[in-house]
């Protein structure tokens, strides 16, 4: 877990290793039963993973699904639920870029670094919980997904590999939401940030249409876009319609090792910015 | 006094970019001691407390809380002390107890030891009632309580408290107030800011007067005022006495500068330490025929100290420094 990487070294401190680890981990639990804490009394802090997925559903199957046809057949419904799992995955960044810019709006982070608790935990905690919701976000795709007609057509193995690679998608996004909501530490910002980012990944990728008709300069951006490339492996590893398999790129041609590929990249730029972002003295 | 200082600043500095927001400070805390650190906006206060609480790094000088250098202990440090203030660092979502347990269980209490010990604050600090509603619904006093309360779960040696009054309406003020000196009086250390003249006056033992990152007075309320000056008597006169000859009898057979307020039928003279002061000037009047309404001896508010040692008013210093 990536995350260990922040706990503080401590030269002060006579404590062990061991449980210098224990407590991190307890305030790691502390923090992110917080965060659900507040997904429980602001219900609607989970839109992005539950009324979202069902909305493009209904969307693409219902309304431009029937206009949408893919290079060499296939049927659109199953086609375009992988997609509407990397978008969901994708979609944590915002939710953690607005979560930290409000924490250190609220100064409750200052609260937090006057206590005597692990200095990672409070990022660690957030990523966590995060995580859970993502999961959550998974079973409504799934759920919705085999509601409008969506089938897996492999080995249970290879369905969990592909879940497990949206995970670490999400997990490497959540980075990227973080390192965005530390630096502009206001929450309208990072909500206007992660909408300018977000919103042409989402589009200009093979969540809704097949890139084959794209023009070469944005089929380019397209074929590259981590979204994409986390699109394919869950198309691959479920048995739906991939298109892309047959576009002679290397991230189509081989989207597991390009997913997993991004999400080092992602976390390799994402995780030292944010915690030296969260160590900078002044936050705001 | 051979218990060494709750909080020692040596030549504290602090440089933001070409501001030295803190320029050379000095300050010893007592254990056990109320001291409060008063100055206009920008004179360093919520630097200085920030710095001591291990928020920000010192640029220069030392300091000490509890027996640890906050720059190179800092998680010693955090282990001694509570912070609260103007910025109130409370979860808008969690109610007031979760709030509570959860910076006690982050300050590494055992969940029922921070579970029992929350209860107590909020039973003392009157914010039973409102426990376990989330504390967005809460006042800006109760908001404030709360974000004290957090503060003492640990059970603090050392308390800093920045501006824990500004923005509250008065009664929330007084009953702020009456929590401090209660938290004092159990023997915490505490160090508060303020911009508020009376709000040092009432709570501290004793007051550094802070001015461009600088300590630029110290002592108790009282010594800071005699400082000043000592104190004036002021004598009333009718709206028919003739303000003018009054105070020139005075002069002559008291030999005092006397000021003349036309306007509100007074004239004030310089008290100093002879006694028997409004007797002799009474007699004078009586004796030259003028009749005395009220006689009232004023000693300098802190108003009066801060113009004095900064040369700006208070009025400068905050909206409403009553």
């Amino acid at each position: 877990m990536s995350a260990l990487a922040v706990v503080e070294p401590t030269h002060t401190t006579g404590e062990s290793g061991l449980s210098r680890i224990l407590w991190f981990l307890k305030d790691v639990f502390v923090l992110s039963r917080r965060s659900l804490v507040h997904v429980i009394r602001d219900p609607a802090q989970l839109a992005d993973v539950t009324i979202q997925p069902i909305m493009f559903v209904v969307l693409f199957t219902f309304v431009f699904g029937s206009a949408i046809h893919l290079p060499g057949g296939g049927n659109y419904h199953e086609y375009v639920v992988a997609g509407i799992f990397g978008i969901t995955m994708g979609g944590a960044a915002p939710g953690v870029a607005v979560g930290l810019a409000n924490d250190i709006q609220s100064g409750i982070i200052d609260r937090f670094r006057s206590l005597p608790m692990s200095r990672g935990a409070v990022l660690a905690g957030r990523l966590t919980a995060d995580l859970l919701t993502a999961c959550l976000g998974l079973l409504v795709v799934v759920a919705v997904g085999l509601a409008v007609g969506w089938r897996v057509h492999t080995a249970p193995q290879d369905v969990a590999a592909g879940f497990a690679l949206a995970l670490l998608f999400n997990y490497a996004m959540s980075w990227a939401g973080a390192a965005a909501g530390l630096w502009l530490h206001n929450p309208e910002s990072a909500q206007a940030m992660a909408f300018v980012v977000f919103f042409p990944m989402i589009f200009v990728s093979n969540a809704f249409v097949a890139l084959q008709n794209m023009p070469v300069w944005l089929r380019v951006i397209a074929e590259w876009n981590p979204l994409s490339t986390v699109t394919a492996s869950c198309r691959e590893l479920f048995g739906n319609p991939n298109p892309g398999a047959s576009v002679h790129v290397w991230p189509l041609q081989h989207p597991e090792l390009a997913t997993i590929f991004w999400a080092i990249a992602l976390m390799l730029v994402f995780v030292p910015i944010s915690i030296g972002l969260y160590r900078r003295e002044n936050l705001t | 006094m051979g218990e060494p200082p709750a909080i020692l600043v040596e030549g504290l500095v602090k440089v933001y970019g070409k501001t030295r927001a803190v320029d050379g400070l000095d300050l010893e805390v007592a254990k056990g001691s109320l001291v409060a650190v008063l100055g206009p906006n920008g004179a360093g206060k919520t630097t200085l407390i920030r710095i001591l609480a291990t928020l920000a790094k010192p640029s220069g000088g030392r300091a000490m809380v509890a027996g640890c250098d906050v720059a190179s202990h800092p998680a010693q440090v955090r282990r001694s002390i509570g912070i609260a203030g103007q910025s109130e660092s409370i979860d808008e979502y969690l109610t007031g107890r979760q709030n509570l347990v959860m910076v006690g269980e982050l300050s590494r209490l055992p969940g029922s030891e921070a579970k029992h010990r929350a209860t107590n604050l909020l039973v003392r600090f009157e914010l039973t009632e409102a426990a376990d509603r989330p504390t967005k619904t809460y006042s800006g006093g109760m908001r404030r309580k709360l974000d004290l309360a957090a503060s003492m779960i640990t059970q603090p040696e050392v308390l800093f408290l920045d501006e824990p009054t500004t923005g509250l309406d008065p009664r929330a003020r007084m009953g702020m107030w009456q929590l401090i000196r209660e938290l004092g009086e159990a023997g915490t250390t505490i160090l508060l800011t303020t911009q508020y003249l009376d709000e040092a006056d009432q709570l501290a033992h004793n007051i550094a007067v802070v001015d461009s990152g600088k300590v630029i007075a110290w002592g108790s309320p009282n010594q800071l005022k005699t400082q000043v000056g000592g104190a004036v008597l002021e004598v009333t006169l009718p709206e028919s006495a003739d303000l003018e000859e009054a105070a020139a009898l005075l002069r002559r057979d008291l030999s005092k500068s006397v000021t003349v307020d036309q306007r509100r039928y007074k004239l004030t003279l310089p008290s100093t330490e002879q006694t028997g002061l409004a007797t002799r000037v009474i007699r004078t009047l009586d004796a030259g025929g003028v009749l005395v309404d009220d006689v009232t001896v004023r000693r300098p508010a802190l108003d009066d100290v801060f113009m004095t040692l900064t040369g700006h008013g208070a009025e400068e210093a905050g909206e409403d420094a009553a």
